[in-house]
């Protein structure tokens, strides 16, 4: 039997590749355009793709990157991922709309309501993912933080950074709030009742009085319960303070399985993830695990190949990433997805090289080849991203806690 | 014809109070996007130069408890106007947008993204707050001093509009030839020290088809007052009365000199109620009607125990305002827009509405809150509105519907097409018109960039 799994992509303003916004069919005047990003996510919606992340962060600069000598070389500037979600909202229908958030400085309640918003607007296919700690470049834009992270441990793990993993806590600390708040209306709190002149029910609405190591919110969110009751809850990780991150807040973690670093082959990821499970998610359904790659598509082999040493050679070093690259025909992505399916995990997300070129190659090629494969995972045409994800509407905690008090 | 001023109208998407009436059997959801979709939807269709949408920040409470009587639950301001950017082509977006709970360079970036969503069509209601309720909704509580709420927002605005302006028109070289994306000194580095931000700052948003949003302000304190004449393109006001109107436009407008800015260069647009009939004895049953439905027994005492900061559900809606005397410590009312509006000059004003005419509770709060601004035909409505605006007393009018989400419906249809005919409002759209383009507002005068002229 065919392994089945969900397809999904990232998209990152020209695309993947530092030198994308070069190519001749680029738009590298406009990224910061309506067009450009409707443009995009129809062409994903259109194609079945089962959501779109949509990177983001609160600087000019890269995360590692010196903010002195600024490269002149890279794309730079735009916009707020949020709004390019709302946005994309009412004009698609099926696609999974997840933007990125930092957690260092963005209020947890703006950003709950933000997503909940998105989720009435899309009528339920919103997400968000969230990323932890701030850049220098965030700190300085924002003045609030004198001292934080600007690199990462000689070791590479995050254990060894007293201050990334107070990031991470803090993360968490984001992750649960929005939940909270997300929850903190029960779905049948608006009552109209004319007779007794309520409006709603205010036993049903709870103010989330959260007090933690980094912020306390007292209210409940000023969104009443949205579509999906939580949208989705998504971060990506790569070794083990994250993995439990996403173990103990997400819905979905996105990894990056590769053959050639040891701990990231799949088998490795996937039970670092049941490990990380194992403590913090009883009695809650899976996390769902995507796999990232990072892909370049052609025609050919070697008209791929060309193009990557084109884009490499304009770069001025060869392409790196967290994620696997796969450089290749949309027949050579299909092998790789196929295999990672078979490997467990429940999804891909692509990380289209160039955009548009590479989102077109996807949805032309990759998920028509995936479909005929009988590889994806389809959904039935309606619901929520959630029910297409196979995830339950999550039932508000405050109703669970009222039944116990019972 | 040029000399006939031409009328400005905002759309404000009915909100969290009683002046939104949900106990009507047509009344529809305040939160569904499909009641976001039709009022847009009218909006345009009535030509109207923008919308314009409140911001919640924490549920009203009262007594304690969440408040049940009014609609209560509403959107995220910028999402909702980014989802509406998308299924709108011309009219404007205005949000309502705290400069205490928020960041100027998040919320600058913010803004810039839903001017290039709508090409051009954004606008910003600054608004200030200081009190520890909201304040427990977000990371610093209630940090700030009551006194020093409009100095942040207008360090707050100041810097906002530097970090704006940092970038140049078509600052995105993208030479593919030459791989040359930025120029060098693109953006301009904002460094800004003051009292209430200290950043040093590289904005990460293209200059936006308006260069800055449209800045709306609502303050009526003399501090509020200062800052609208000084940073403000748009004011909203409560002057509704022809003569207080008048005195109102001439404070502010006056002021525009002292800031080297021209009468035109700020409009004044009052917020106005309105109830529409076949003929004036028919808008003013429907106006008692709707009145009616807006204070509703309940409300009414509601309100004056929002007043008193006592328990007041003893008293009687019908029958005469409390004799006792207020608690003005109280924390019976939290949340509410008015709390800090002095307390004993509104009992004042209630007694002797009260005493003077014989009214009731119910009767006397209507009077206060529920006297709708224009009652009266199509022709009438159109011919007051224009009044006004010949006379120089407003701009024009944010108007307020009662009802979620069809309430400017028969404004539209009626009221529109005669103030057209009078050739005093707008006969379509400009295509590519942005939302300072439709408020006849001047381009915003662009100061070197600090760190450039520094240079």
């Amino acid at each position: 039997m065919t392994e089945q799994l969900h397809l999904a992509i990232a998209l990152e303003r020209a695309g993947w590749h530092p030198a994308a916004w070069r190519e001749e069919t680029a738009r590298p005047h406009d990224l910061t355009s309506p067009r450009y990003w409707r443009d995009l996510l129809r062409i994903a919606d259109d194609a079945g793709v089962a959501l779109a992340t949509i990177e983001d962060a609160l600087a000019l600069t890269d995360r590692f990157e010196q903010v002195d000598g600024l490269r002149r070389d890279r794309v730079r500037g735009r916009l707020d991922a949020v709004l390019v979600a709302s946005f994309a909202a009412p004009q698609t229908r099926r696609i999974g709309l997840v933007p990125t958030v930092t957690t260092a400085h963005p209020e947890p309640f703006h950003v709950a309501t933000g997503i909940q918003t998105l989720d009435f607007a899309s009528r339920g296919r919103a997400g968000v993912r969230l990323v932890a700690g701030a850049s220098a470049a965030e700190r300085a834009n924002f003045g609030r933080r004198a001292s934080g992270v600007d690199s990462f441990p000689a070791s590479g793990r995050v254990e060894d950074s007293p201050e990334i993993v107070a990031a991470f806590r803090e993360a968490g600390e984001f992750a649960d709030v929005l939940s909270r708040l997300w929850d903190s209306w029960q779905d049948d709190a608006i009552i109209r009742d004319a007779a007794t002149g309520r409006f709603l029910d205010a036993d049903l609405i709870h103010n989330i009085e959260f007090d933690g190591e980094f912020f306390s919110i007292t209210g409940a969110s000023i969104v009443p319960r949205s579509p999906q009751g939580r949208p989705l809850l998504t971060v990506l990780a790569h070794q083990t303070v994250p993995y439990r991150l996403a173990a103990e807040h997400a819905d979905l973690v996105f990894v990056t399985p590769r053959d050639d670093l040891a701990g990231f082959a799949p088998s490795e990821i996937l039970a670092e993830l049941e490990a990380a499970s194992a403590d913090v998610r009883v009695a809650r359904e899976p996390l769902r695990a995507f796999a990232d790659l990072l892909v370049l598509i052609e025609e050919t082999a070697s008209a791929a190949r060309l193009a990557a040493d084109r884009l490499d050679d304009r770069a001025g070093a060869d392409l790196t990433s967290d994620a696997r690259i796969v450089v290749g025909t949309a027949a050579d992505v299909v092998d790789v997805v196929r295999e990672l399916a078979a490997a467990g995990f429940d999804g891909v997300r692509l990380r289209p090289a160039r955009q548009p070129a590479d989102v077109i190659a996807i949805a032309e090629q990759v998920a028509p080849l995936l479909r005929a494969a009988g590889a994806l995972r389809e959904d039935d045409g309606a619901g929520t991203l959630r029910q297409r994800l196979g995830l339950v509407r999550p039932e508000s905690r405050y109703v669970r806690e009222k039944e116990f008090a019972l | 014809m040029s000399s006939i001023r031409q009328i400005h109208l905002a759309a404000h998407f009915p909100g969290v109070n009683s002046t939104t009436v949900w106990t009507d059997p047509t009344a529809g959801s305040q939160i569904d996007f499909a009641s976001f979709e039709h009022f847009a939807a009218t909006a345009e269709r009535g030509l109207f130069d923008y919308i314009f949408l409140a911001e919640g920040l924490r549920l009203r409470e009262h007594k304690g408890r969440i408040h049940e009587l009014d609609v209560l639950g509403r959107p995220n301001t910028l999402s909702i106007l980014a989802a509406l950017a998308g299924i709108t082509e011309h009219v404007g977006l205005v949000g309502t947008l705290n400069t205490t709970f928020n960041e100027p360079y998040e919320l600058a970036r913010e803004l810039a993204t839903l001017d290039h969503l709508s090409g051009g069509r954004a606008g910003w209601n600054a608004v200030t707050s200081s009190d520890a309720f909201h304040g427990a909704n977000f990371r610093r509580g209630g940090y700030l001093d009551h006194a020093d709420r409009y100095e942040r927002a207008r360090e707050f605005a100041a810097l906002a509009k530097e970090l704006w302006d940092s970038w140049p028109e078509r600052g995105v070289r993208a030479d593919a030839g030459t791989g040359v994306f930025l120029d060098d000194d693109v953006p301009a580095r904002v460094r800004h020290r003051g009292a209430q931000f200290d950043v040093d700052a590289l904005f990460d948003v293209p200059r936006s088809p308006q260069g800055r949003p449209v800045i709306v302000q609502a303050g009526d304190s003399a501090d509020g007052r200062r800052f609208g004449a000084e940073h403000a393109e748009v004011i909203f006001s409560l002057h509704t009365g022809f003569d207080d109107a008048r005195a109102f436009y001439d404070d502010v407008k006056g002021q525009l000199a002292a800031y080297g800015r021209e009468e035109d260069s700020l409009k004044i647009l009052p917020a106005a109620t309105f109830a529409i009939g076949d003929t004036d004895e028919e808008a003013r049953e429907r106006s008692r009607e709707i009145a009616l439905q807006q204070v509703r027994p309940e409300v009414a005492l509601t309100y004056v125990e929002q007043v008193w900061g006592r328990d007041l559900s003893g008293y009687d809606p019908d029958g005469p305002l409390p004799d006792i005397d207020p608690d003005t410590g109280s924390e019976t009312a939290r949340g509410w827009a008015n709390r800090h509006a002095a307390v004993r000059a509104r009992i004042a004003k209630l007694r002797e509405l009260s005493e003077t005419e014989g009214l009731s509770i119910r009767e006397t709060v209507i009077r206060l809150t529920a006297t709708h601004t224009f009652v009266g035909t199509p022709e009438r409505i159109a011919g007051e509105i224009d009044r006004y605006v010949q006379g120089r007393a407003t701009d024009g009018f944010t108007i307020v519907g009662h009802l979620t989400p069809h309430g400017l419906d028969e404004f539209a249809a009626r009221v529109v097409p005669l103030l057209q005919e009078r050739g005093s409002y707008r006969e379509s759209y400009d295509d590519g018109a942005t939302l300072r383009d439709l408020l006849g507002l001047p381009a915003p005068t662009t100061a070197p960039a600090p760190a450039l002229a520094a240079r």
